[in-house]
């Protein structure tokens, strides 16, 4: 051979000599604007409850049992065997906290790390492929989930599933056959439950984990971008290194390491003192067995769905409601090409911008307290006993509704119309620490 | 960049702490994960101590019982069957039970049990797993024309005589196994609880 | 991270958590129960409780007669003598003796099983249910209860509260009389103060029963939070010290 070997490193690549080059390309050579601030720990954080997810999950599915069948009068094997997971596994209780917590964690992450790119601008050319393949992320996302909420087969999980799947039936012509055959049945039951625990555990991880590695491929083509919106490529030294940039491996794996900390802790204090965080992780009526004859008093889908819902609720009639809430989604896909806009960050735009960002985070907020319910409890509580919670709460979630939309319709006449006053975007980009 | 001098020694020293500090909690982390593979509460509870009527087996019957899902076998041995163990001691593997794994301290004799007459074993050959054959009759079997009563596996044709200990020249390499038991009174043992004073 | 961008953080966690806070804040005219399950001796108490007076109609199918001892520091003698009045086995779960059929001829409805009660309903509901039953000959048992209208359960611990009735109202508008509250008409065997107590030690054995993981949570989160924070201490560390390099 003439070459010398040293350790697993070179043996591996003088079997496999495109491993290192990779190495080189996602970490060590991967430069990274060396302005990120606090809304970049996101993108690594939903990795990490990933991995928690699919650990958690792979042990939670050896005890869990997918069926409907009554081992109690009233009672489900399946919601029966979560709660032998909670009893009778020994630290069952602990995995199964931290899968609940992770599912809610995941949200939290992900509706962070979205609107760091609505503030930053990461959605704009040419990292519109990344937005794009993130926003399929959200969508698979958030079937995974709803299909993992009704695991339990709790009262929720079973009204949870009857409502989301008689979405489809809005459809017209095909809807009632479709809603059927989800079902695979006329309500939902066993059969639905056993095929969405085999879409859980086996068909969306694949899809969320493949497409996962293709949004982080599609973003390492182009590289990240920063809080400035600055193009680091410009700026080179002598060696066509970006003079701003810095290599992901180790400063951004040692930042990271420290934000894995932060949300770690986090994570804890809800996993060991508030596991169901005040009924909005773990609904109280899901630890009710499924009845199909007993729709639960207070039926709305968990936190993380409910600006959705509040949506689909604030339209009077079945198609168009479910419609408009397809298109909330659907705008969130379109983003990039509603902007018109030149400048990426919100430092440099227009004042209009951050207003309605501003409008944006509050009528999506909004709509999930109208969504959860909370607005049915709050509007007694400021209005006097005798107010019409009905009235007031269309009131304020079509309002709020016509917010969500407006911010993408103001958007779009903002920029294309040229309205927008932006500040001059620097060179280089700055460093407030 | 690197206007400073970097101190080497400190950053080593932060990067190798931190990792075994993060290591600690790795290997803290799976420890719930592993464990969660012992048996459950439901499965102790399935497999909890067994209480056997064993008035009504009369001398020289056997009678099988189920303890963790393992067929535990009971037999009231006669006094010919018991007399003729130590004529057996020179054609066999371990006649004194010398190998400690297969049987409680209590039942180390040449009867392998507490009370001479009553054997209490579990029923898995040691060979490969499978149920015994329970051969008591003294009188010449197929397979062992001087046989004096015993276990005869069907699998591989492992022999055991009445006190489970195992025959020279056959596969299974140890004798029949005596699980845990006490006599609650003469005619109830409880299978899976060490008698009393005896760890 | 900009002063700036922690103030809006600030701003929307406040704008989101007001009105929670306001929400969370009302009790829905409950009383409330403060239970403590790390308070064994009242736990105990109230599984004493359970078992005297409710297992006879309710089951926790999903406790074990073995857990409850090992929680609650008690022997398998003195659960097996004190607690276990079916003839269960130590390691089986919490069945009532009642069968499901006859329950059903009875009551009209099969009593709900209490393992997870505390969870669906809360423990304030749970501990204001038990004080609230008043005699009412309306209803097939005799008994109703303020909580939870027309419930299908007498109040089996009459002889410890005694005797309340309702004291009725008319609100403005309605023309049917209405509970406006209850009122003692005969005393039991225990003082107001002692019942409290005493639903309250029944709650907390509910409350302990509805997640015995919670005593094991509650004890070793603190130590998993520690080592976080010495992890994220480190990690810090760590960070400043390489991005020194950075300017």
């Amino acid at each position: 051979m003439g070459k010398r070997w040293s350790g697993l490193g070179g043996w591996i690549t003088e079997r496999a000599p495109g491993m290192a080059p990779m190495y080189r390309k996602h970490m060590s050579e991967y430069y990274a604007p060396k302005n990120f601030n606090f809304m970049y720990f996101f993108g690594s954080l939903a990795m990490l409850v990933l991995v928690n997810q699919i650990l958690t999950g792979i042990f939670l599915a050896m005890f869990y049992k997918p069926s409907a069948e009554a081992v109690y009068p009233g009672v489900s094997e399946a919601f029966a065997s979560v709660e032998y997971i909670m009893r009778d596994v020994d630290w069952g209780w602990l995995i199964r906290y931290m899968h609940t917590t992770g599912a809610s964690m995941f949200f939290v992450v992900v509706y962070l790390h979205m609107f760091r790119g609505l503030m930053y601008g990461s959605y704009k050319k040419p990292r519109e492929l990344v937005w794009l393949l993130g926003m399929l992320i959200f969508l698979a996302l958030m079937a995974e989930a709803f299909m993992g909420y009704v695991l339990p087969w709790g009262n929720m999980s079973f009204w949870g599933a009857k409502v989301i799947i008689s979405l489809f039936g809005a459809i017209p012509y095909v809807g009632d056959t479709l809603v059927q055959w989800i079902m695979g049945d006329y309500l939902p039951s066993g059969a639905t439950l056993n095929r969405f625990f085999s879409l859980h555990v086996i068909a969306l991880p694949l899809v969320l984990l493949l497409l996962v590695v293709l949004h982080l491929a599609a973003l390492h083509e182009v590289g990240s971008n920063n809080p400035d919106g600055v193009d680091i490529k410009k700026v080179k030294n002598v060696e066509g290194k970006p003079v701003d940039g810095i290599p992901f491996h180790p400063y951004y794996t040692v930042k990271d390491l420290f934000g894995v900390g932060m949300f770690l802790i986090i994570c804890a204090f809800i996993i060991f003192y508030q596991p169901t965080m005040g009924g909005w992780f773990l609904e109280h009526d899901n630890f009710i067995p499924a009845n199909n004859l007993v729709t639960p008093e207070h039926i709305k889908p968990v936190w993380y769905f409910t600006p959705f819902y509040a949506i689909l609720r604030m339209i009077p009639a079945k198609l168009p409601g479910v419609l408009t809430m397809f298109a909330a989604i659907v705008v969130l896909f379109l983003t990039p090409w509603i902007d018109r806009g030149q400048v990426r960050s919100v430092r440099y735009r227009g004042t209009g911008f951050k207003a309605a960002l501003v409008v944006l985070v509050i009528a999506f907020l909004s709509l999930g307290l109208v969504g959860a319910g909370v607005t049915t409890e709050l509007i007694p509580a400021l209005l006097g006993p005798s107010a019409d919670v009905t009235l007031w709460e269309n009131l304020f979630g079509r309002i709020m509704t016509l917010a969500y939309f407006g911010f993408f319709i103001f958007l779009w006449v903002y920029t294309y119309f040229g309205f927008e006053k932006t500040k001059p975007v620097p060179e280089r980009v700055t460093m407030h620490d | 960049m690197a206007n400073e001098v970097v101190d080497h020694g400190r950053r080593r020293f932060l990067t190798v702490t931190t990792a075994a500090v993060g290591g600690v909690g790795v290997i803290a982390a799976a420890v719930p994960f592993i464990k969660s593979w012992e048996p459950s509460a439901k499965a102790k509870a399935a497999g909890a101590p067994v209480v056997a009527d064993i008035g009504k087996i009369e001398s020289g019957q056997m009678v099988k019982y189920s303890w963790r899902g393992l067929p535990v076998f009971v037999v009231n041995r006669t006094k010919a069957q018991l007399a003729a163990l130590p004529s057996l001691d020179p054609r066999l593997k371990d006649p004194k039970s010398s190998n400690t794994d297969q049987q409680p301290p209590y039942a180390k004799n040449e009867h392998r049990s507490i009370k001479p007459e009553w054997l209490v074993v579990i029923g898995i050959c040691t060979h490969l797993g499978c149920v015994p054959e329970f051969v008591p009759d003294i009188k010449p079997e197929p397979f062992d024309p001087n046989w004096k009563g015993g276990f005869f596996c069907p699998c591989h044709k492992s022999r055991y005589d009445l006190s489970g200990r195992v025959f020279d020249g056959v596969p299974a390499p140890a004798n029949l196994a005596v699980p845990p038991y006490h006599f609650i009174d003469d005619t109830h043992i409880q299978v899976g609880v060490d008698p009393k004073g005896a760890a | 991270m900009t002063k700036r961008m922690l103030i809006s953080i600030t701003l929307a966690l406040a704008l989101l958590g007001a009105p929670l806070a306001a929400w969370a804040s009302e009790g829905g005219g409950l009383m409330t129960a403060q239970v403590n399950v790390r308070d064994t001796a009242s736990v105990q108490r109230g599984a004493r409780l359970f078992f005297n007076y409710c297992v006879g109609c309710h089951s926790l199918h999903y406790m074990r007669y073995a857990r409850i001892g090992k929680d609650l520091g008690l022997t398998e003698k003195q659960v097996m003598d004190n607690l276990n009045f079916t003839g269960a086995k130590f390691g089986d779960t919490v069945q009532s003796s009642m069968p499901s059929a006859d329950a059903q001829k009875w009551f009209g409805k099969a009593p709900p099983d209490l393992s997870l009660e505390v969870r669906a309903k809360g423990e304030d509901w749970v501990y204001s249910y038990l004080n609230s039953f008043y005699l009412d000959p309306s209803r097939p048992v005799g008994w109703n209860n303020t909580v939870f209208p027309n419930a299908s359960m007498p109040n089996v611990l009459w002889e410890l509260q005694g005797i309340q009735v309702p004291v009725l109202g008319h609100e403005k508008g309605e023309d049917k009389p209405v509970v406006e509250r209850l009122r003692m008409d005969k005393a039991g065997q225990m003082s107001p103060a002692q019942y409290h107590a005493a639903t309250r030690d029944l709650t907390a054995f509910l409350t302990y029963v509805s997640e015995p993981a919670a005593l094991k949570r509650h004890s070793l989160g603190v130590w998993v939070i520690l080592y976080l924070a010495l992890f994220t201490f480190l990690a810090f560390m760590l960070k400043r010290e390489y991005w020194k390099d950075v300017h």
